[in-house]
Formats: C-alpha cells, structure tokens, sequence
C-alpha cells in the first residue's frame, strides 16, 4: 500500500478526531461553563483590571465593531512604525535594514489582517525583534479577533432576541488564554525536539564537507511557526515558509503543521453545534465544508502524482510525482494535500512552491481562495460561509414560495443587501486587481519604476498571468501564499495588494456582524412545518452550488485566460 | 471610537508583553532541552562541525553524492524554490541540460532510471535528501572514482535510508550530508 496516500488519509482524520472534542471544549469555553483551563480566571482579571476593561458589559453588534477596528487601528501604526524603524532597533543579529515605506505598509497590513503575504523573505527582511514583536504578535491577535467576530455572531444566533452580544474584549482576550497560547506551546515544543531552532543565536557560519564556508540563517522561530499554523496567519519565519528544512524538519512535523492549521477552522464548526445546540447543522456544515475540499484536493493529487508530462518525454522516472518546487521528505501526495489545505483556509503558508505546480493544481489552489468558504480561516471561514448560507435561505425560500428565515429569524431586503455586496466584493477585488495589473505589466512594460513592470513576472505566457491572478487572489481571501515568482517587491504591488487586503478582510468582517445583529434583534420565529430546513442535507447541497456557482460565474473567465490554457498547452 | 482606544493601548502593551516576549522565551527554555539545544542539530566529523542535519550541501565534488538542484546554491542564508511553471519552455530546456549533464558523468546509467527529483529543483533550495532510487543511480558512478566495491556502496545506502514514519506514513529517504559523512570514512 502506499505509504504517501496512507499519510495524507490519516492526517485527515487525526485532524477531524481531535477537533470534535476541541469544538465542544471551545463552545464551554465562550459559553462561560466550566472547562480545563479555568485555572486562567485569575490571571485574565488581573489584565482587565491593569486595562481599565469591564469584561461583563454587554456591547451591541457595533460596539463590537468599534472596539474591534479601534484595536486594529492601533496595531496598524505600531507595526507600520516598528517595521520602519527595524533596522536601528535592539534584537538584530544579523544586521537587516529597516524596510522601505511601502514594504512597511504591506507587510503591517498583510499580518494585522491574518493574510500574510510576504514580499520580503524573513531571513533578511526582519530582525528577530520585529518576527516576535511584530509579526508573532500580529499572528495571535489577528486570529484571535477573527473568532471573537465569529463568536459575536454566534451569539447573535441564539433563540431570545437580544442586543447584548457579550463583550468583545472578553472574548478576545479568552481566544488567547484559552485556546491560541496553550496550544501554540505544545505545537512549538514538538517543533523545537523535531530540530526546528528556538534559540536566539543569530546566523551560522560554517565550512561545510566539501570545504566551502556557508552561512546557516536561524532564530526563534519554533513558537512562531506554532501560532502561523494555529492562526491560520501562515507567514513563514523562513523565505521558503514551510519548504524550509528548518521550519519543517520531517514527515512528522508536517503531519502536525498540516492538522494544526486546519485544526480551528474545522472545530469551530462543532463549536457552532454544541454552542447553538444544533448539532445537526454542524455536520451539515462540515459535510458540505469536506465535499469542498475534496472537490478541489482529488484533481490536485491526481496531477501531481502523475508528474510533468513535458519531464516525462524526456524519459526520466517520475514515480515520485511531480517534484520541482517539493521536497523530498513530503513527498508529492503530502504537498499536494498541504497546498489545497492552506488555500482553501485562509493559512497560506507552503511546502511545496505552488508557482511549480501542475496547471490542475493551480486552478484547484486558486478555487480554494476565490471560494474561500470551506473551513476557512480562523473564524472568519465560518463568516464566509455565513453570507452563503443566508443566500442560499433567500434563494431557496423564492424556489419553494415560503419566507426566508435562518434560525428563527426572517431574512429581509436589507440583510441580503449587505450578504451580496460582500459576495460580490470578493471577485470585484480579484479582477479588477488583475485587469489592472495586467494593464500596466502590457501597456507600461517599460515604465521608469524600481521593477519595470515587464519583468514582474517570473514565467511567460499563461502561467504568467496566472502569477498575477494569484496574487491578488491571495490578498483578497487573505490568504497569503503565493506564485512566489513574481516580482512583488515594488511599489504597485506593495500599495495595490495592501488596499485589497484591507478591504478583503474588514469587510467581509463587519458584513456578517451586521447581518447577525440585524437578525438578532428581530423576534424568534419557532420553527413549523412551513419553515426552510436549513439542517438538511438538501440544504447543504443548495448551499454548495450557490458557492461554486458563484465562483464559476464570478471566475471562470480568469482561470481560462491562465492555468486552464496553461493545461491544455501542456497536456496537448 | 474614543471609549475603547485607552484600555486598547493598554491591552496591546500587555499583550506584546506576552506574545511577544514571555512566549518565544519560555519556548527558548524548553528547547534547551531538545537536541541541538534549539540551535538547529549540527553534525560533526572529529569533533568539527561539517554543517546543519537539516540543512543540505552543495556538493560539486563528483566523488560524493550529489543533492538535488537548488535555486540558492544551498546557501541557507537565504532560501527558496525557482518558481518555474511547469510549461516554461526555459524551465524544461534546463532540466533537459540537467540530464544530459547526468548522464555525460554518470556512464552506464539509463535516461529512465534517473528520477526526476535529481534533475528538478527543490522548493526551499536546501532540501537535504534524496531517495534511495536517486542514491543508487550514483553508486557506480562514485565506486570507480573513490576506488570502492559497488556492493558495499549499496550496503552503505541501504544503511542510511530512513523508512517512512512508524513504517506507515510518508516516504522512504536518504540525507545526503549523512550518507556523504560515512560515505568519507569506508576504506578503499
């Protein structure tokens, strides 16, 4: 039996056995009932009381939002500040420069907004000081701010009509108390005794076997990439993320970083059943959430096992699958699993080079992010499918004559507004992205930039374009990985990619709090026969072709222009 | 907005306390307990360091076996893959010239047994493995430059191939800067 295939199935279910009972521990969490790490209390009042916080007041759906974009705001211009100042700071071993204004921008947004997405490499382009008090702090608080929001929505879905919908720093806080700090020490210890370093020695200089003298680049990087995967954040301590033999030393350490990032988006689902008691739209929810990704995972694993039909003319032996850009201790069966993982939830961090992989797989990466519903990142994938399922209710009411409702609570003209203004601002931010790059990079090929616009691009042809498409595709699903040979580094990608971050997350944030909001102060509805079951399998089915169909309409024009020529110049 | 941007500043402050400071050095702590001290596991040859367990060598010495091509050289100051597109004509024209090189040095050896991981590059640029297939390919290669029996080379790499996880998961691999170290000490 196949040993690769073998590892990607039991990763998988790893991932799904430890997230149930972690759903259920999260959902006592955030309802306030006794649970293992209570031993925090004390310690969590302690830092209200410094901030002058009353975790008990109850705050509205736009309290919420006020204290959420409040807080951002402020780590915006702390990270812009550090980020620009980096190279006169203490905690610099090795001597990096500050980052240019621009860069600083992007870079600041990328990690407040959970994407990551990097035009700098980590080995160069930061100092350890600004990885542990910039980029790890942002890779907490981003994803713990994405499950406060999931959890105001939450609240915002129980049965009493209610304008309390708890307290947004209460939540947040507990976020990181109770489920990012605790796991994040247990993923980076089982990093640190697999040989990723932990230490704060600066780089290495060696004479290797041969005799040449090398430098080895290091750091305290095993507690960062803990909280990258945890929080679905993704950025990689490393240029080359999660290819690095350091940050990803062995089969083993995949394993975990592959269920670790996956391990929040899909328990928060349970979270949702046992929070709501609804268990039965949990698993409608995870079921649908699954099929997608098994939509986009089998196309991929097919193509990468089966190799680059242009090597295999050349008649070398491909019986690893397709290897460039992949490392030989995954293997092609676990790197194609990791890059459908990270796309379809908005982590981002990579094992393998996704610009080397098979036109098939790129499409199926590209689908991931522009879908950008199944699992999802920290809470805010569960947002995302939040907006279809309430489009889904609408479209399903007029097809069978009966009201729309979702939970007890009647969908009407303005919260279907705001759902497809949110649904439809993803692709508008994809293609308008990409028409207007593609623009320059034709129009203005030679203009008297830092980059010409005509060598942004790293591969002719339709691959090219389709490094373009990626790029803004992963910033608007806040994703964060990338086509990483395109030439991003310069000032129209630093500035175009950093507006479609912000908007691509903000919001698709406030749009389901509102929603939420809206619906909660409404009156219950008890369910009837008359009502729209929203936990059936029919449902589910419903649910998934408004996403897809959505996509298709949205994107199909795109991906034929890029890798689905890619693939037919290739294969015919 | 101004309500909540007081105990926000606070909050962060604390926060960048924990996260950012009380965090990595407990971590750090920890680790010292790992091997390598969680400074990266280093390897020796009478008693000097050769290089990193993890990180692999360039080796252009044809009398060692030799990695996969790398987009950085291995040096690991930096790293990363070529970002080449599977259709890239300039792409498919140098692994093209990869092989061709292979087999110029590599005589008696067949276009189909070489596997493609040893003539396509690797995503971080310092992948320190090869497979086993990739590691006989070059047994008759090195056996007639460093004098040796073929048979014991063979042994050698058998020795050296690491099994997937629990016999279970994953690939079956070889680290080269290893099988290169014990490849220095079999007598001619």
């Amino acid at each position: 039996m196949n040993t690769e295939l073998i590892g990607v199935i039991a990763t998988f279910l790893i991932t799904v056995a430890l997230a149930i009972p972690f759903g259920k521990y999260m959902a006592k969490v955030f309802k306030g009932e006794k649970s293992l790490l209570d031993f925090m209390a004390p310690f969590e009042r302690l830092i209200f009381r410094i901030c002058g916080i009353d975790p008990t007041k109850q705050m509205n759906w736009k309290q919420h939002l006020l204290a959420l974009l409040s807080i951002n705001m402020l780590w915006f211009v702390y990270a812009f500040i550090m980020l620009l100042t980096q190279g006169a700071l203490f905690l610099n071993p090795d001597g990096n420069p500050s980052m240019s204004p621009d860069l600083s921008f992007n870079t600041a947004i990328s990690f407040l907004v959970n994407c990551n997405l990097q035009h700098y490499s980590g080995e160069s382009g930061l100092t350890y000081l600004t990885q542990l008090a910039v980029i790890t702090f942002l890779q907490f608080v981003s994803a713990a701010t994405g499950i406060a929001a999931l959890i105001v929505v939450f609240n915002a879905m129980r049965e009493k009509t209610t304008e309390g919908l708890g307290n947004f720093f209460d939540i947040f806080l507990k976020s990181l108390t109770r489920v990012l700090l605790p796991l994040s020490i247990v993923v980076a210890t089982i990093l640190a005794f697999n040989g990723t370093p932990a230490s704060f020695d600066g780089k290495d200089t060696l004479v290797n076997l041969q005799g040449d003298t090398v430098q080895v680049s290091r750091g305290p990087a095993a507690g960062m990439i803990a909280i990258k995967h945890l929080g679905t954040n993704g950025g990689g301590w490393f240029g080359a993320n999660s290819s690095h033999p350091l940050e990803n030393p062995n089969y083993l350490t995949n394993m975990v970083e592959m269920i670790v990032q996956v391990l929040i988006p899909i328990a928060l689902i349970f979270t949702l059943g046992f929070y709501l008691n609804r268990k039965k739209l949990a698993y409608v929810i995870f079921g649908v959430m699954t099929f997608g990704m098994l939509t986009f995972l089998i196309p991929t694993l097919i193509a990468e096992v089966n190799g680059n039909p242009a090597i295999t003319q050349m008649g070398v032996n491909q019986s690893m699958g397709s290897m460039e850009g992949k490392e030989v201790r995954f293997g092609s069966w676990a790197s194609a699993y990791w890059s459908i993982v990270t796309t379809i939830i908005s982590t981002g961090s990579v094992n393998s080079m996704h610009d080397s992989s098979m036109p098939v797989s790129g499409s199926m990466q590209l689908l991931g992010m522009m879908t950008n519903a199944f699992y999802g990142g920290c809470g805010v994938g569960i947002l995302n499918y939040y907006i279809f399922i309430i489009i889904a209710v609408f479209i399903s009411g007029l097809m069978v004559g009966r009201t729309p409702e979702f939970l007890g609570r009647k969908i009407e003209a303005r919260e279907m507004k705001i759902a497809s203004f949110i649904a439809l601002l993803h692709p508008l931010l994809i293609l308008a992205g990409t028409a207007l790059s593609s623009y320059v990079n034709v129009n203005h090929a030679n203009a008297d930039w830092a980059v010409k616009p005509g060598n942004w691009l790293n591969n002719p042809g339709y691959h090219g374009f389709s490094e373009m498409l990626y790029e803004y595709t992963s910033s608007a699903a806040n994703n964060g990985s990338g086509f990483e040979g395109l030439g991003d580094n310069n000032l129209f990608w630093n500035i175009t990619t950093g507006f479609v971050l912000i908007l691509g997350r903000f919001l698709p944030i406030i749009g389901p709090i509102a929603i939420a909001g809206l619906l909660a102060r409404k009156k219950y509805i008890p369910e009837s026969a008359g009502t729209l079951r929203t936990d059936t399998g029919t449902f589910g089915i419903m649910t998934y072709a408004v996403i897809m169909i959505i996509a298709a309409l949205a994107f199909f024009p795109a991906l034929v222009l890029g890798p689905f020529a890619e693939y037919f110049s290739l294969y015919f | 907005m101004k309500t909540y941007i007081i105990p926000s500043l606070k909050l962060t402050g604390l926060l960048i306390l924990i996260c950012s400071a009380l965090y990595p050095l407990l971590i750090a702590g920890i680790a010292k307990a790992a091997p390598g001290g969680g400074k990266g596991e280093t390897l020796e040859v009478n008693g000097k360091v050769v290089g990193y367990a993890a990180i692999g060598q360039n080796f252009t010495d044809e009398a060692y076996f030799i990695g996969r091509p790398s987009a950085v050289d291995y040096n690991a100051a930096g790293s990363c893959g070529s970002n080449k597109g599977a259709s890239n004509p300039d792409y498919l024209a140098s692994v093209q010239a990869r092989i061709d090189t292979f087999l110029v040095h590599n005589p008696g050896v067949d276009r189909s047994q070489i596997p493609a991981e040893l003539v396509t590059a690797s995503g971080s640029g310092l992948d320190p493995d090869i497979t086993p297939a990739a590691a006989k390919i070059q047994i008759k290669r090195i056996a007639k430059l460093r004098h040796l029996e073929e048979a014991d080379l063979l042994k050698l790499v058998e020795k050296q191939t690491e099994k997937p996880l629990l016999g279970l998961f994953g690939v079956e691999k070889i680290n080269v800067l290893k099988l290169n170290i014990e490849l220095n000490k079999l007598k001619q």
